[in-house]
């Protein structure tokens, strides 16, 4: 029965979408249908060679299990879409040093303007949200130990959401977008994720429920706190209305200021519960499994929780200084940034210090020193952004490259490092084997994404403060100094370094690519172990 | 008063805020309570318990260790 109607729903939006392919009225619309009913068309026939078929023949899941293929097919996705993103990123550093790179063939798809939310929203949305599912799933069954609940509702999420990536992605290269920053994709793209985001919620959540474990390990508040503050966010910060249901153009709801302060709600939010809460939740699991002990204060992780959610929610102000908003306003959004550092430090602070009297992992294993470093630029990045976000700095560091460097100390450093922490710790875990092809290839991989990112970092802190010392500058008579193309060819210098550094960091990814394809084929490297101190 | 917006702006800064402050030092608080030390450190070890397979459904839930 269910497969019946399976092929019916499939059928009927092929067709929709050929329609639709037709009647297109721009470029990307058209390009998504055809996606779409591509799709649609293919599930129909596979349905329909299924239905039928002896289906008690093919052995059922294995209910005593946990529910592994789509976090191994979660962990694939992420290693992709990380050197996709990483790749790309490259690529629009390059071309900001060397603009010649924009290249002719390429205008209005392959040029910077199109490329970096291409890169944006492939590290963030593509890379962590793949992490973020992958980790949510593999977290909430070991600690609930619980199968995941729904049955195949957990791969409706993974392959939903790599088709909003994949409808994102051709958008932002085919000019779909609503110029809102880490919000780019269009209506159609934003319900399907809405979709896609509920089935995620629901399979959490069912799998929550049905726990046999009395307690909801905190790992879980993280993560759940994550998914559904990000549908909020979500939600509302798309309510638009499109132009015509045959084109991806649409209007916001929102206007001006208003507007202006529901996106940066949503964008530092965005932050906050995507690449902090989620992430945290990655932490507070991972951390204790790899140091072999719980976390170092329970207790504190739970006041970190509910401080981290009670403040964040208001700090998005402080992206909007200086402009229309009122005053009252940004200085709230100040005021809980910098009060934000607080909780951000304890849970740095928790973190490491589960490691203590197991210090020694450090020199020994080299994913444990992922993980330190990722929480010790958790802790830089937490304090760098309270630091920006008061009006004094804030009035030089907007607006210039030190913005840039500081997203990318959280996101490369903090987000990335545990990340691929996580990454590590599970491959050999879900391919079942003894242990990683080549801990040595860690190591390289390591030292080369920590050196990239102080080479990121530490061009942008240069270049930054460079631009925005020389756009203030002003001579006796009051007249500027410098143009503003004065301060772009004074930073060709630190562009190359940044975009040195984002090579070294793609390089690293690519060895842990290696790494863990030889991992889940089942080499083994021989290799000499540090000893642990007894 | 008369538009939505005045009387709703009026209560979330008033009764509101009150509420949120007090449920958040609430839940501080409550992870302070006395007592609260050993359930917490039993807390803490869930991770290391479930590791390579679920317990069954009809398995009583775990007993809470102290």
């Amino acid at each position: 029965m269910w497969d019946w109607i399976k092929i019916a729903v499939f059928g009927v939006v092929a067709l929709f979408a050929a329609i639709a392919a037709n009647w297109a009225r721009d470029l990307a619309y058209q390009v998504h249908a055809l996606i779409v009913m591509a799709v649609a068309a293919g599930l129909f026939i596979w349905t329909v060679r299924r239905t039928g078929a002896d289906q008690a023949v093919a052995a059922g899941p294995r209910l005593d299990e946990y529910s592994d293929g789509v976090i191994r097919a979660g962990a694939i996705a992420t290693v992709f879409w990380g050197l996709a993103g990483f790749l790309v990123g490259v690529i629009i550093a390059l071309q900001l040093a060397f603009p010649q790179l924009n290249l002719d063939v390429l205008q209005g798809f392959g040029n910077f303007g199109r490329l970096r939310p291409l890169h944006t929203s492939a590290v963030i949305f593509a890379f962590g949200g793949n992490a973020l599912i992958m980790c949510t799933f593999y977290i909430v069954q070991r600690t609930c130990a619980a199968r995941l609940w729904g049955g195949n509702l957990a791969w409706f999420v993974f392959w939903g959401y790599q088709l909003f990536i994949v409808l994102a992605a051709t958008g932002y290269l085919l000019g779909a977008t609503q110029s809102k920053e880490y919000a780019e994709p269009e209506w159609y793209v934003d319900l399907w994720l809405t979709v896609v985001w509920v089935a995620f919620l629901i399979v959490t959540l069912g799998t929550i429920v049905k726990r046999k474990e009395p307690h909801i390990y905190v790992a879980n508040w993280f993560l759940l706190s994550f998914i559904i503050t990000v549908a909020m966010l979500h939600v509302v910060n798309n309510i638009s209305i499109p132009v015509s249901l045959w084109g991806s153009k649409s209007v916001q709801l929102f206007a001006g200021v208003q507007d202006a302060m529901t996106q940066w709600w949503y964008g530092h939010n965005a932050v906050g519960f995507f690449l902090t809460a989620g992430f945290l939740g990655m932490m507070y699991y991972f951390v204790p499994k790899q140091a072999g002990r719980p976390v170092y204060s329970y207790k504190l992780s739970i006041i970190h929780f509910w401080a981290l959610i009670f403040l964040y929610i208001w700090a998005g102000p402080h992206h909007l200084h200086y402009t229309a908003l009122p005053d009252w306003a940004s200085t709230l959004g100040m005021v809980f940034s910098v009060i934000l550092w607080m909780p951000s430090w304890g849970g740095m602070i928790n973190g490491l210090m589960t490691l203590s009297g197991a210090w020694d992992k450090i020199r020994t294993d080299p994913i444990m020193r992922m993980m330190v470093i990722s929480l010790g630029f958790y802790g830089m990045s937490t304090f760098e952004g309270p630091m920006m976000s008061i009006r004094a700095v804030n009035s030089l560091s907007h607006y210039t490259d030190w913005t840039i460097g500081h997203v990318h100390s959280g996101a490369l450093g903090w987000n990335g490092m545990i990340t691929f922490a996580a990454l590590y710790y599970l491959v050999p875990r879900l391919w079942n084997r003894e242990r990683l092809h080549s801990p040595a290839a860690v190591n390289w991989h390591f030292w080369l994404a920590t050196i990239g990112i102080v080479l990121y970092a530490a061009s942008m802190w240069v270049t930054g403060i460079m631009e925005g010392l020389m756009w203030r500058e002003v001579d006796a008579n009051g007249f500027l100094v410098n143009s503003f193309a004065d301060t772009v060819s004074a930073k060709f210098p630190m562009y190359v370094v940044r975009a040195l550094g984002g090579g070294l960091f793609l390089g690293g990814a690519i060895i842990m690519a290696w790494n863990l394809w030889m991992t889940a084929f089942g080499r083994v490297r021989v290799a000499a172990v540090p000893t642990p101190a007894e | 008063m008369h538009d939505t917006y005045s009387l709703l702006r009026h209560i979330a800064d008033s009764w509101v805020l009150l509420a949120l402050f007090l449920f958040f030092l609430g839940a501080i608080l409550f992870a302070w309570r006395p007592g609260s030390r050993p359930l917490h450190e039993d807390a803490g070890r869930v991770p290391f318990r479930h590791d390579d397979r679920p317990l069954p459904d009809d398995a009583s839930p775990s007993e809470v260790r102290i």
